[in-house]
Protein backbone atom coordinates (compact mmCIF):
# COMPACT_ATOMS: atom_id res chain seq x y z
CA UNK A 1 0.00 0.00 0.00
CA UNK A 2 2.60 2.39 -1.26
CA UNK A 3 0.04 5.85 -0.64
CA UNK A 4 -0.93 6.55 2.83
CA UNK A 5 -2.47 9.76 4.14
CA UNK A 6 -1.55 11.28 7.22
CA UNK A 7 -3.75 13.60 9.50
CA UNK A 8 -1.19 15.63 11.37
CA UNK A 9 -3.39 17.28 14.25
CA UNK A 10 -1.27 20.75 15.61
CA UNK A 11 -4.17 20.79 19.01
CA UNK A 12 -4.57 22.99 21.95
CA UNK A 13 -4.13 21.10 25.38
CA UNK A 14 -5.81 21.57 28.97
CA UNK A 15 -3.10 21.60 31.38
CA UNK A 16 -4.20 18.34 33.57
CA UNK A 17 -7.70 17.51 32.37
CA UNK A 18 -7.40 14.66 30.53
CA UNK A 19 -11.08 13.83 29.83
CA UNK A 20 -11.06 17.26 28.05
CA UNK A 21 -8.51 16.43 26.28
CA UNK A 22 -9.53 12.96 25.42
CA UNK A 23 -12.75 14.22 23.98
CA UNK A 24 -10.85 16.63 21.75
CA UNK A 25 -8.92 13.44 20.58
CA UNK A 26 -11.81 11.64 19.47
CA UNK A 27 -13.13 14.67 18.05
CA UNK A 28 -10.17 15.29 15.68
CA UNK A 29 -9.47 11.82 15.07
CA UNK A 30 -13.13 11.74 13.63
CA UNK A 31 -12.69 14.72 11.44
CA UNK A 32 -9.22 13.11 10.30
CA UNK A 33 -11.09 9.69 9.23
CA UNK A 34 -13.75 11.80 7.26
CA UNK A 35 -10.90 13.78 5.31
CA UNK A 36 -9.62 10.18 4.09
CA UNK A 37 -6.82 9.91 6.89
CA UNK A 38 -5.35 6.41 7.39
CA UNK A 39 -2.84 7.41 10.59
CA UNK A 40 -3.08 11.03 12.68
CA UNK A 41 -0.46 12.05 14.85
CA UNK A 42 -0.87 14.37 17.59
CA UNK A 43 1.85 15.90 19.26
CA UNK A 44 3.68 15.59 22.76
CA UNK A 45 1.93 15.37 25.54
CA UNK A 46 -1.72 15.71 23.87
CA UNK A 47 -3.62 13.93 26.56
CA UNK A 48 -2.51 15.96 29.36
CA UNK A 49 -0.78 19.38 28.47
CA UNK A 50 2.90 20.29 28.95
CA UNK A 51 4.23 21.58 31.81
CA UNK A 52 2.87 19.44 34.32
CA UNK A 53 4.92 19.93 37.28
CA UNK A 54 3.34 17.88 40.24
CA UNK A 55 0.06 17.29 38.18
CA UNK A 56 2.31 13.96 36.39
CA UNK A 57 1.38 11.55 38.65
CA UNK A 58 -2.66 12.30 38.39
CA UNK A 59 -3.10 12.81 35.22
CA UNK A 60 -0.68 9.59 34.17
CA UNK A 61 -2.41 6.46 32.24
CA UNK A 62 -1.13 2.56 31.80
CA UNK A 63 -1.73 2.29 28.07
CA UNK A 64 -4.04 -0.93 27.68
CA UNK A 65 -7.69 -1.54 27.66
CA UNK A 66 -8.08 -1.72 31.38
CA UNK A 67 -7.63 2.19 31.09
CA UNK A 68 -10.89 3.86 30.46
CA UNK A 69 -9.03 6.24 28.42
CA UNK A 70 -7.10 4.00 26.91
CA UNK A 71 -10.03 2.27 25.64
CA UNK A 72 -11.90 4.60 23.98
CA UNK A 73 -9.07 5.62 21.82
CA UNK A 74 -8.43 1.87 20.96
CA UNK A 75 -12.03 1.63 20.00
CA UNK A 76 -11.50 4.75 17.47
CA UNK A 77 -8.16 3.19 16.69
CA UNK A 78 -9.86 0.04 14.64
CA UNK A 79 -10.54 2.63 11.38
CA UNK A 80 -7.73 4.82 11.71
CA UNK A 81 -4.27 4.52 13.25
CA UNK A 82 -3.44 7.32 16.07
CA UNK A 83 0.05 8.12 17.37
CA UNK A 84 -0.76 10.11 20.42
CA UNK A 85 1.18 11.57 23.81
CA UNK A 86 0.53 10.61 27.41
CA UNK A 87 2.20 10.45 30.92
CA UNK A 88 2.40 6.53 31.19
CA UNK A 89 2.39 5.27 34.79
CA UNK A 90 4.68 2.01 35.53
CA UNK A 91 4.19 0.34 38.64
CA UNK A 92 6.73 1.08 40.93
CA UNK A 93 5.76 4.82 40.43
CA UNK A 94 8.24 5.95 37.91
CA UNK A 95 6.41 8.37 35.35
CA UNK A 96 7.49 8.66 31.57
CA UNK A 97 6.68 11.12 29.13
CA UNK A 98 5.38 8.36 25.88
CA UNK A 99 4.12 7.95 23.06
CA UNK A 100 1.51 5.37 21.73
CA UNK A 101 1.28 4.25 18.14
CA UNK A 102 -2.44 2.37 18.34
CA UNK A 103 -3.71 0.51 15.35
CA UNK A 104 -6.35 -1.71 14.68
CA UNK A 105 -7.85 -1.67 18.81
CA UNK A 106 -3.92 -2.52 19.52
CA UNK A 107 -1.37 -0.86 21.52
CA UNK A 108 1.51 -1.85 18.15
CA UNK A 109 4.12 0.40 19.99
CA UNK A 110 5.02 2.86 23.30
CA UNK A 111 8.04 5.28 23.13
CA UNK A 112 9.28 6.52 26.67
CA UNK A 113 10.97 10.05 26.12
CA UNK A 114 14.84 9.33 26.32
CA UNK A 115 16.04 12.39 26.76
CA UNK A 116 14.42 14.87 29.18
CA UNK A 117 15.69 18.31 28.51
CA UNK A 118 16.17 20.07 31.87
CA UNK A 119 17.86 23.25 31.45
CA UNK A 120 16.82 26.87 30.39
CA UNK A 121 13.14 26.79 30.40
CA UNK A 122 12.64 23.22 30.85
CA UNK A 123 12.48 21.02 33.99
CA UNK A 124 11.38 17.55 32.55
CA UNK A 125 14.06 15.73 34.60
CA UNK A 126 12.71 16.83 38.06
CA UNK A 127 9.52 15.03 37.12
CA UNK A 128 9.84 12.74 34.95
CA UNK A 129 12.30 9.25 34.58
CA UNK A 130 14.36 8.36 31.37
CA UNK A 131 12.95 5.76 28.85
CA UNK A 132 15.84 3.88 27.64
CA UNK A 133 15.12 1.99 24.44
CA UNK A 134 14.98 3.25 20.98
CA UNK A 135 12.97 1.15 18.35
CA UNK A 136 11.45 0.78 15.31
CA UNK A 137 7.97 -1.02 15.06
CA UNK A 138 5.86 -2.71 12.41
CA UNK A 139 2.78 -0.83 11.25
CA UNK A 140 0.34 -2.07 8.74
CA UNK A 141 2.07 0.48 6.44
CA UNK A 142 5.82 -0.51 6.69
CA UNK A 143 8.17 -0.38 9.88
CA UNK A 144 7.82 3.37 11.22
CA UNK A 145 9.38 4.90 14.69
CA UNK A 146 8.53 7.62 17.24
CA UNK A 147 10.77 10.37 18.65
CA UNK A 148 9.37 12.46 21.31
CA UNK A 149 10.56 16.29 21.18
CA UNK A 150 14.43 16.21 22.36
CA UNK A 151 15.18 12.94 21.37
CA UNK A 152 15.60 14.05 18.10
CA UNK A 153 17.50 17.39 19.14
CA UNK A 154 20.02 14.58 19.54
CA UNK A 155 21.60 12.90 16.59
CA UNK A 156 21.51 9.11 17.52
CA UNK A 157 17.72 8.25 18.13
CA UNK A 158 16.59 8.76 14.11
CA UNK A 159 20.02 7.32 13.50
CA UNK A 160 19.04 4.15 15.86
CA UNK A 161 15.53 4.18 14.25
CA UNK A 162 16.97 4.31 10.52
CA UNK A 163 19.27 1.11 11.32
CA UNK A 164 16.34 -0.10 12.52
CA UNK A 165 14.40 -0.19 9.59
CA UNK A 166 12.26 2.34 10.20
CA UNK A 167 11.21 4.12 6.81
CA UNK A 168 8.72 6.85 8.51
CA UNK A 169 9.72 8.74 11.58
CA UNK A 170 7.01 10.32 13.46
CA UNK A 171 8.24 13.16 15.85
CA UNK A 172 5.86 14.74 18.17
CA UNK A 173 6.53 18.07 20.11
CA UNK A 174 5.45 20.14 22.76
CA UNK A 175 8.38 23.13 21.85
CA UNK A 176 7.46 26.32 23.26
CA UNK A 177 8.38 28.96 21.15
CA UNK A 178 11.90 31.08 21.34
CA UNK A 179 14.18 33.42 19.57
CA UNK A 180 11.96 36.00 18.02
CA UNK A 181 14.50 37.95 15.89
CA UNK A 182 13.84 39.92 12.50
CA UNK A 183 12.92 36.24 10.80
CA UNK A 184 9.34 35.57 10.41
CA UNK A 185 9.23 32.07 12.42
CA UNK A 186 10.73 31.60 15.40
CA UNK A 187 14.30 30.78 15.84
CA UNK A 188 12.96 27.03 18.13
CA UNK A 189 10.81 26.62 14.62
CA UNK A 190 13.29 27.38 12.09
CA UNK A 191 16.00 24.85 13.93
CA UNK A 192 13.72 22.05 14.42
CA UNK A 193 12.20 22.17 10.94
CA UNK A 194 16.09 22.58 9.63
CA UNK A 195 16.91 19.62 11.75
CA UNK A 196 14.08 17.34 10.43
CA UNK A 197 14.72 18.20 6.68
CA UNK A 198 18.44 17.08 7.32
CA UNK A 199 17.03 13.85 9.00
CA UNK A 200 14.94 13.17 6.01
CA UNK A 201 18.04 13.90 3.60
CA UNK A 202 20.57 12.03 4.94
CA UNK A 203 18.49 8.86 6.00
CA UNK A 204 16.43 9.11 2.58
CA UNK A 205 13.43 8.42 5.27
CA UNK A 206 9.95 10.64 5.58
CA UNK A 207 10.05 12.89 8.71
CA UNK A 208 6.27 13.19 10.10
CA UNK A 209 6.32 16.45 13.05
CA UNK A 210 3.51 17.43 15.05
CA UNK A 211 3.72 20.42 17.50
CA UNK A 212 1.22 21.45 19.72
CA UNK A 213 -0.22 25.18 20.04
CA UNK A 214 -1.57 27.36 22.22
CA UNK A 215 -0.06 28.55 25.76
CA UNK A 216 0.94 27.65 29.27
CA UNK A 217 1.57 30.34 31.46
CA UNK A 218 3.24 32.59 28.88
CA UNK A 219 5.19 29.82 26.94
CA UNK A 220 3.73 29.91 23.43
CA UNK A 221 3.60 26.63 21.32
CA UNK A 222 4.26 27.42 17.38
CA UNK A 223 2.26 24.92 15.89
CA UNK A 224 3.89 24.27 12.09
CA UNK A 225 3.57 20.69 11.77
CA UNK A 226 5.72 19.44 8.69
CA UNK A 227 6.53 16.41 6.37
CA UNK A 228 9.69 15.81 4.41
CA UNK A 229 10.05 13.02 1.75
CA UNK A 230 13.07 11.34 1.71
CA UNK A 231 14.56 13.86 -1.17
CA UNK A 232 13.93 16.19 1.98
CA UNK A 233 11.27 18.31 0.19
CA UNK A 234 8.77 20.00 2.59
CA UNK A 235 5.29 17.96 1.26
CA UNK A 236 3.28 19.50 4.18
CA UNK A 237 3.53 22.37 6.59
CA UNK A 238 0.57 23.28 8.99
CA UNK A 239 0.26 26.92 10.11
CA UNK A 240 2.28 28.62 12.89
CA UNK A 241 0.82 29.22 16.40
CA UNK A 242 -3.08 27.96 15.36
CA UNK A 243 -5.08 24.42 15.80
CA UNK A 244 -5.04 22.98 12.55
CA UNK A 245 -5.70 19.74 11.19
CA UNK A 246 -3.02 18.61 7.84
CA UNK A 247 -3.69 16.24 5.49
CA UNK A 248 -1.23 14.74 3.27
CA UNK A 249 -0.54 11.92 1.35
CA UNK A 250 2.58 9.94 1.14
CA UNK A 251 3.88 7.69 -1.92
CA UNK A 252 5.83 5.46 0.47
CA UNK A 253 7.45 4.08 -3.32
CA UNK A 254 9.55 7.61 -2.80
CA UNK A 255 11.98 5.70 -0.61
CA UNK A 256 12.62 3.04 -3.96
CA UNK A 257 13.36 5.75 -5.68
CA UNK A 258 15.62 8.35 -3.66
CA UNK A 259 17.25 5.25 -2.31
CA UNK A 260 17.80 3.56 -5.66
CA UNK A 261 19.29 7.35 -6.30
CA UNK A 262 21.15 8.18 -3.16
CA UNK A 263 22.31 4.32 -1.66
CA UNK A 264 22.97 6.52 1.88
CA UNK A 265 21.59 3.16 3.70
CA UNK A 266 23.08 0.70 1.45
CA UNK A 267 26.55 2.08 2.04
CA UNK A 268 26.09 2.82 6.14
CA UNK A 269 29.08 0.98 7.87
CA UNK A 270 27.67 0.23 10.74
CA UNK A 271 30.20 -2.48 12.39
CA UNK A 272 32.41 0.15 11.96
CA UNK A 273 30.28 2.70 13.53
CA UNK A 274 30.06 0.26 16.30
CA UNK A 275 33.73 -0.45 16.81
CA UNK A 276 34.69 2.81 16.53
CA UNK A 277 31.68 3.45 19.42
CA UNK A 278 33.23 0.90 21.18
CA UNK A 279 36.60 2.88 20.97
CA UNK A 280 35.91 5.66 21.89
CA UNK A 281 33.36 4.33 24.88
CA UNK A 282 36.67 2.53 26.05
CA UNK A 283 38.55 6.38 26.62
CA UNK A 284 36.34 7.59 29.49
CA UNK A 285 38.19 11.22 28.37
CA UNK A 286 35.51 11.78 25.65
CA UNK B 1 32.75 40.12 12.93
CA UNK B 2 28.62 40.51 13.02
CA UNK B 3 26.89 42.84 15.43
CA UNK B 4 25.04 40.72 17.59
CA UNK B 5 23.42 43.02 18.94
CA UNK B 6 21.60 43.86 15.83
CA UNK B 7 19.36 40.60 16.75
CA UNK B 8 17.26 43.47 19.24
CA UNK B 9 15.24 44.32 15.81
CA UNK B 10 12.42 41.94 15.83
CA UNK B 11 9.13 40.99 13.74
CA UNK B 12 6.85 42.91 14.53
CA UNK B 13 4.07 40.97 13.15
CA UNK B 14 4.88 37.56 14.49
CA UNK B 15 5.40 39.31 17.82
CA UNK B 16 1.75 40.96 17.52
CA UNK B 17 0.46 37.38 16.51
CA UNK B 18 2.30 36.01 19.66
CA UNK B 19 0.80 38.40 22.52
CA UNK B 20 -2.58 39.08 21.08
CA UNK B 21 -2.92 35.22 21.12
CA UNK B 22 -1.38 35.12 24.74
CA UNK B 23 -3.96 38.29 26.32
CA UNK B 24 -6.85 36.55 24.71
CA UNK B 25 -6.20 32.97 25.92
CA UNK B 26 -4.67 33.65 29.37
CA UNK B 27 -7.79 36.23 30.07
CA UNK B 28 -10.35 34.00 28.92
CA UNK B 29 -9.07 30.76 30.71
CA UNK B 30 -9.15 32.75 34.18
CA UNK B 31 -12.71 33.21 33.30
CA UNK B 32 -12.60 36.30 31.94
CA UNK B 33 -13.53 38.58 28.92
CA UNK B 34 -12.36 42.14 29.91
CA UNK B 35 -9.00 44.02 30.31
CA UNK B 36 -8.66 46.96 32.82
CA UNK B 37 -5.64 48.95 31.97
CA UNK B 38 -3.59 52.06 33.58
CA UNK B 39 -3.37 54.76 30.23
CA UNK B 40 -0.42 57.03 31.30
CA UNK B 41 -0.10 58.71 27.94
CA UNK B 42 3.27 56.77 27.26
CA UNK B 43 4.45 54.09 25.19
CA UNK B 44 4.44 51.23 27.24
CA UNK B 45 1.02 51.36 27.62
CA UNK B 46 -0.20 52.84 24.94
CA UNK B 47 1.44 49.52 22.94
CA UNK B 48 -0.52 47.59 25.65
CA UNK B 49 -3.43 49.08 25.41
CA UNK B 50 -3.46 48.37 21.52
CA UNK B 51 -2.63 44.78 21.73
CA UNK B 52 -5.90 44.45 24.44
CA UNK B 53 -7.69 45.78 22.54
CA UNK B 54 -7.22 43.44 19.68
CA UNK B 55 -7.53 40.55 21.80
CA UNK B 56 -10.55 41.23 23.21
CA UNK B 57 -12.04 43.86 21.12
CA UNK B 58 -12.12 47.65 22.56
CA UNK B 59 -15.28 47.15 24.38
CA UNK B 60 -13.95 44.84 26.33
CA UNK B 61 -10.66 47.10 27.58
CA UNK B 62 -11.41 49.69 30.18
CA UNK B 63 -8.40 52.03 29.95
CA UNK B 64 -8.09 54.11 33.07
CA UNK B 65 -6.42 57.57 33.23
CA UNK B 66 -4.99 58.46 36.67
CA UNK B 67 -3.34 62.01 36.52
CA UNK B 68 -1.93 63.83 39.74
CA UNK B 69 -1.78 67.49 40.37
CA UNK B 70 2.19 67.78 39.11
CA UNK B 71 1.56 65.36 35.60
CA UNK B 72 1.96 67.47 32.69
CA UNK B 73 -0.93 67.66 30.63
CA UNK B 74 0.47 66.37 27.41
CA UNK B 75 0.63 62.63 29.41
CA UNK B 76 -2.71 63.21 30.00
CA UNK B 77 -3.71 64.24 26.09
CA UNK B 78 -1.23 61.24 24.22
CA UNK B 79 -3.51 59.08 26.56
CA UNK B 80 -6.45 60.83 24.92
CA UNK B 81 -5.05 59.72 21.64
CA UNK B 82 -4.83 56.04 22.34
CA UNK B 83 -8.29 56.01 23.27
CA UNK B 84 -9.28 57.83 20.10
CA UNK B 85 -6.85 55.24 18.31
CA UNK B 86 -8.68 52.18 19.76
CA UNK B 87 -11.85 52.96 20.76
CA UNK B 88 -11.91 51.70 24.30
CA UNK B 89 -13.82 52.27 27.31
CA UNK B 90 -12.40 54.87 29.18
CA UNK B 91 -12.50 56.69 32.81
CA UNK B 92 -10.46 59.21 34.66
CA UNK B 93 -9.69 58.63 38.42
CA UNK B 94 -7.61 62.10 39.88
CA UNK B 95 -5.40 60.67 42.27
CA UNK B 96 -4.41 63.82 44.33
CA UNK B 97 -7.68 63.38 46.36
CA UNK B 98 -6.45 59.85 47.51
CA UNK B 99 -2.52 60.90 47.67
CA UNK B 100 -2.12 64.50 49.31
CA UNK B 101 -4.00 63.14 52.50
CA UNK B 102 -1.34 60.70 53.16
CA UNK B 103 1.38 63.25 51.58
CA UNK B 104 0.07 65.62 54.86
CA UNK B 105 -0.33 62.50 57.55
CA UNK B 106 3.19 61.35 56.60
CA UNK B 107 5.25 63.48 54.30
CA UNK B 108 7.43 61.49 52.56
CA UNK B 109 11.20 62.94 52.68
CA UNK B 110 12.02 62.51 49.15
CA UNK B 111 11.07 62.37 45.59
CA UNK B 112 11.62 59.00 45.07
CA UNK B 113 8.85 57.96 48.34
CA UNK B 114 6.15 59.95 46.83
CA UNK B 115 6.89 58.75 43.45
CA UNK B 116 6.20 54.97 44.70
CA UNK B 117 3.34 56.60 46.75
CA UNK B 118 1.74 57.56 43.28
CA UNK B 119 2.21 54.90 41.78
CA UNK B 120 0.77 52.61 44.56
CA UNK B 121 -2.19 54.57 44.20
CA UNK B 122 -2.82 53.43 40.39
CA UNK B 123 -2.25 50.02 41.77
CA UNK B 124 -5.26 50.68 44.44
CA UNK B 125 -7.86 52.58 41.55
CA UNK B 126 -7.01 49.48 38.56
CA UNK B 127 -6.94 46.82 40.84
CA UNK B 128 -10.23 47.92 42.53
CA UNK B 129 -11.88 48.74 38.75
CA UNK B 130 -10.81 44.87 38.13
CA UNK B 131 -13.24 44.05 40.23
CA UNK B 132 -16.04 46.79 38.93
CA UNK B 133 -15.29 46.25 34.89
CA UNK B 134 -14.38 42.02 35.76
CA UNK B 135 -11.23 42.60 33.79
CA UNK B 136 -7.69 41.18 34.58
CA UNK B 137 -5.14 44.44 35.05
CA UNK B 138 -2.81 44.14 31.86
CA UNK B 139 1.01 44.86 33.22
CA UNK B 140 3.00 47.07 31.08
CA UNK B 141 6.48 46.85 32.15
CA UNK B 142 8.76 45.64 29.61
CA UNK B 143 12.18 43.83 29.80
CA UNK B 144 14.68 46.18 30.48
CA UNK B 145 12.45 48.02 32.94
CA UNK B 146 12.41 44.32 34.61
CA UNK B 147 15.86 43.93 34.63
CA UNK B 148 16.85 46.80 35.81
CA UNK B 149 14.02 47.10 38.70
CA UNK B 150 12.87 50.61 37.16
CA UNK B 151 9.63 50.08 38.92
CA UNK B 152 7.81 50.21 41.94
CA UNK B 153 6.78 47.03 43.49
CA UNK B 154 3.21 46.47 44.03
CA UNK B 155 2.79 50.00 42.23
CA UNK B 156 3.33 49.91 38.61
CA UNK B 157 4.41 46.53 38.64
CA UNK B 158 1.45 45.11 39.82
CA UNK B 159 -0.69 43.14 37.10
CA UNK B 160 -2.66 40.29 36.42
CA UNK B 161 -0.67 39.11 33.18
CA UNK B 162 2.28 40.91 31.28
CA UNK B 163 2.55 40.98 27.22
CA UNK B 164 5.64 43.30 27.34
CA UNK B 165 7.68 41.53 30.06
CA UNK B 166 10.10 40.21 27.12
CA UNK B 167 10.74 42.98 25.25
CA UNK B 168 13.31 45.88 25.65
CA UNK B 169 12.24 49.11 25.51
CA UNK B 170 13.96 50.13 21.98
CA UNK B 171 11.83 46.70 21.10
CA UNK B 172 8.74 48.40 22.39
CA UNK B 173 9.38 51.33 20.01
CA UNK B 174 9.65 49.01 17.12
CA UNK B 175 6.35 47.51 17.80
CA UNK B 176 5.21 50.76 18.79
CA UNK B 177 5.71 52.57 15.19
CA UNK B 178 4.60 49.50 13.17
CA UNK B 179 1.04 49.38 15.18
CA UNK B 180 0.48 52.82 14.43
CA UNK B 181 0.89 54.86 17.91
CA UNK B 182 0.73 58.11 17.24
CA UNK B 183 4.86 59.44 16.96
CA UNK B 184 4.28 61.92 19.22
CA UNK B 185 3.94 59.27 21.81
CA UNK B 186 6.92 56.94 20.42
CA UNK B 187 8.96 59.60 20.18
CA UNK B 188 8.85 61.43 23.12
CA UNK B 189 11.51 61.14 26.09
CA UNK B 190 10.22 58.24 28.36
CA UNK B 191 9.31 59.15 31.72
CA UNK B 192 7.01 58.03 34.52
CA UNK B 193 6.32 61.39 35.28
CA UNK B 194 6.10 61.32 38.76
CA UNK B 195 7.83 64.32 39.56
CA UNK B 196 8.28 67.30 37.57
CA UNK B 197 11.09 67.21 34.56
CA UNK B 198 11.45 63.47 35.44
CA UNK B 199 12.68 61.21 32.76
CA UNK B 200 13.70 57.82 32.46
CA UNK B 201 17.04 58.43 30.95
CA UNK B 202 18.10 61.06 33.07
CA UNK B 203 16.99 59.13 36.53
CA UNK B 204 18.90 56.00 34.78
CA UNK B 205 22.01 57.75 33.93
CA UNK B 206 22.27 56.10 30.14
CA UNK B 207 20.64 55.72 27.32
CA UNK B 208 17.43 52.71 26.44
CA UNK B 209 19.59 52.57 23.24
CA UNK B 210 23.12 51.86 25.21
CA UNK B 211 21.36 49.71 28.07
CA UNK B 212 19.45 47.63 25.53
CA UNK B 213 22.24 46.18 23.08
CA UNK B 214 24.16 45.81 26.32
CA UNK B 215 21.11 43.85 28.27
CA UNK B 216 20.46 41.58 25.06
CA UNK B 217 24.67 40.49 25.56
CA UNK B 218 24.42 39.82 29.24
CA UNK B 219 21.13 38.45 29.18
CA UNK B 220 20.19 36.57 25.85
CA UNK B 221 23.42 36.07 24.36
CA UNK B 222 24.80 35.41 27.96
CA UNK B 223 28.21 37.57 27.97
CA UNK B 224 30.48 37.40 30.72
CA UNK B 225 30.56 41.16 31.80
CA UNK B 226 34.12 40.67 30.83
CA UNK B 227 32.95 39.97 27.30
CA UNK B 228 30.54 42.81 27.49
CA UNK B 229 34.03 44.97 28.00
CA UNK B 230 35.96 43.56 24.84
CA UNK B 231 32.37 43.72 22.88
CA UNK B 232 33.29 47.82 23.48
CA UNK B 233 31.02 49.13 26.09
CA UNK B 234 32.54 51.25 28.85
CA UNK B 235 33.84 48.77 32.15
CA UNK B 236 32.43 51.44 34.35
CA UNK B 237 28.50 51.37 32.34
CA UNK B 238 29.04 47.41 32.46
CA UNK B 239 29.53 46.87 36.36
CA UNK B 240 26.65 49.84 37.34
CA UNK B 241 24.66 47.89 35.07
CA UNK B 242 25.26 44.33 36.88
CA UNK B 243 25.12 45.72 40.05
CA UNK B 244 21.80 46.83 39.56
CA UNK B 245 20.64 43.79 38.20
CA UNK B 246 21.93 41.94 41.27
CA UNK B 247 20.73 44.63 43.75
CA UNK B 248 17.13 44.68 42.14
CA UNK B 249 16.56 40.29 41.79
CA UNK B 250 14.17 40.67 44.84
CA UNK B 251 11.57 42.83 42.76
CA UNK B 252 11.29 39.78 40.20
CA UNK B 253 10.84 37.23 42.36
CA UNK B 254 8.22 36.36 45.30
CA UNK B 255 9.05 36.93 48.43
CA UNK B 256 11.06 33.82 50.23
CA UNK B 257 9.51 31.47 52.62
CA UNK B 258 10.89 30.26 55.15
CA UNK B 259 10.77 26.14 54.82
CA UNK B 260 9.51 24.30 57.42
CA UNK B 261 7.23 21.51 56.58
CA UNK B 262 8.12 18.49 54.03
CA UNK B 263 6.65 20.52 51.14
CA UNK B 264 6.36 24.18 50.51
CA UNK B 265 4.08 26.43 48.39
CA UNK B 266 6.69 27.75 45.49
CA UNK B 267 9.47 25.16 46.36
CA UNK B 268 8.01 21.50 45.98
CA UNK B 269 4.13 22.38 45.24
CA UNK B 270 4.41 22.95 41.91
CA UNK B 271 1.67 23.76 39.83
CA UNK B 272 1.08 26.52 37.05
CA UNK B 273 -1.50 29.01 37.20
CA UNK B 274 -2.89 27.64 34.03
CA UNK B 275 -3.66 24.19 35.87
CA UNK B 276 -7.12 23.08 34.65
CA UNK B 277 -7.51 25.27 32.22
Amino acid sequence: MPLITLGLAQVNTRLGDVQANLEKHLEWIGEARRGGADLVVFPELSLTGYVLQDLAESVALRPNRDDPVFRRLLTASKSIDIMLGFVEAERRQRFYIAAAYLSRGEVIHVHRKVYLPTYGLFDEGRFFAWGDHIQAFETRFGRFGMLICEDFWHASPPYLLWLDGADVLLFASASPGRGLHSEPRLASARWVEQINQAYASLFTTFVVHTNRVGFEDGLSFWGGATVFDPDGTLLARGPYHQEALTLVQIDLDQLHRTRARLPLLRDERTALVQRELGRILAHESH
Amino acid sequence: MSDPTQSLEIHTDLAQQILVGFLHTEVTRAGFERLVIGLSGGVDSALACFLAAKALGPDNVLAVRMPYTTSTPESYEHAGLVLAATGVRELTVPIAPMADPLFELVPPSDLVRRGNILARMRMIVLFDQSAAFHGLVVGTGNKTELLLGYTTLFGDSACALNPLGDLYKTQVWQMARAIGIPEVIVAKPPSADLWAGQTDEGELGFTYAEVDRLLYLLVDERYSPQACVQAGFPRQFVERVVERIRRSQFKRVPPPIAKLSDRTVGYDFLYLRDWGT
